[in-house]
């Protein structure tokens, strides 16, 4: 599906930490077909040049939580792939 | 920034008081520090940075966790985000319960799910201007 096409669902994808640097920026947005998932975001983040860094299975939060790549995203929603965590 | 994180130095004396009652018979406070190691080489400072609002949120989510697993545990705690200097404290959790025993798995309960779940990122800055990310954990949820 290509943008602005109708039905098509937006989301913003942020980036942060290292995968943020790598990008040179620190959001971007995608247009998904209606009853795409956070794995399907997923997929189309690694079509991003840069993305040869996020490993196979990355953790994912949809609208601020953990989410698993089944997860059906909604026009609007906030996704975001988490570098491995340091906090502590 | 609240109410766990903090761009500022933590004042711990402050989150003892939050947590003292009369009813507490053991506090803990632990933290954790910004410290050199061997292979660091000359690390002078660490830069934390969060994705703020779901650290925010998952924080929160973890000290509820905490409250739930141990009721009667007061609990306050605060990550640094920003620049933190070497020997300062990135992290302070102090936990207040009748007894001990509650106070020490409740504080162990919340550093190690922070560790592992709350979505910050550490970077070494070194003398030499040079900068590294330090490699983490997958998080998980």
């Amino acid at each position: 599906m290509t943008p602005g096409e109708p039905g098509a669902i937006r989301v913003t994808v942020r980036l942060f930490a290292s995968y943020a640097e790598a990008a040179g920026r620190d959001a971007l947005a995608l247009s998904l077909a209606p009853g795409a998932t956070a794995a399907d975001a997923l997929a189309a983040v690694r079509r991003e040049p840069w993305a040869a860094r996020v490993p196979p299975s990355p953790a994912v939060a949809v609208n601020r939580r953990y989410a698993a790549g089944d997860v059906a995203l909604a026009d609007g929603d906030e996704v975001a792939i988490i570098p491995p965590v340091a906090g502590g | 920034m609240s109410p766990w994180l903090t761009d500022q130095p933590i004042d711990v004396g402050q989150l003892l008081a939050d947590v003292a009652s009369a009813g507490a018979g053991g506090t803990v406070a632990f933290l954790g520090t910004v410290r050199r190691s061997v292979e660091d080489g000359d690390v002078e400072a660490i830069e934390y940075s969060a994705y703020d609002a779901m650290a925010e949120d998952e924080l929160g989510r973890i000290v509820a966790e905490a409250r739930e697993r141990w009721p009667g545990v007061r609990i306050a705690l605060r990550h640094r985000v920003g620049l933190v200097a070497l020997g300062e404290a990135s992290v302070a959790i102090v936990t207040a319960a009748p007894h001990r025993a509650d106070a020490y798995a409740a504080s162990r309960y919340l550093i190690e799910e922070t560790k592992r779940r709350a979505p910050i990122w550490k970077k070494e800055r070194f003398a030499s201007g040079q900068a590294r990310w330090v490699d983490g954990q997958r998080g998980g949820g």
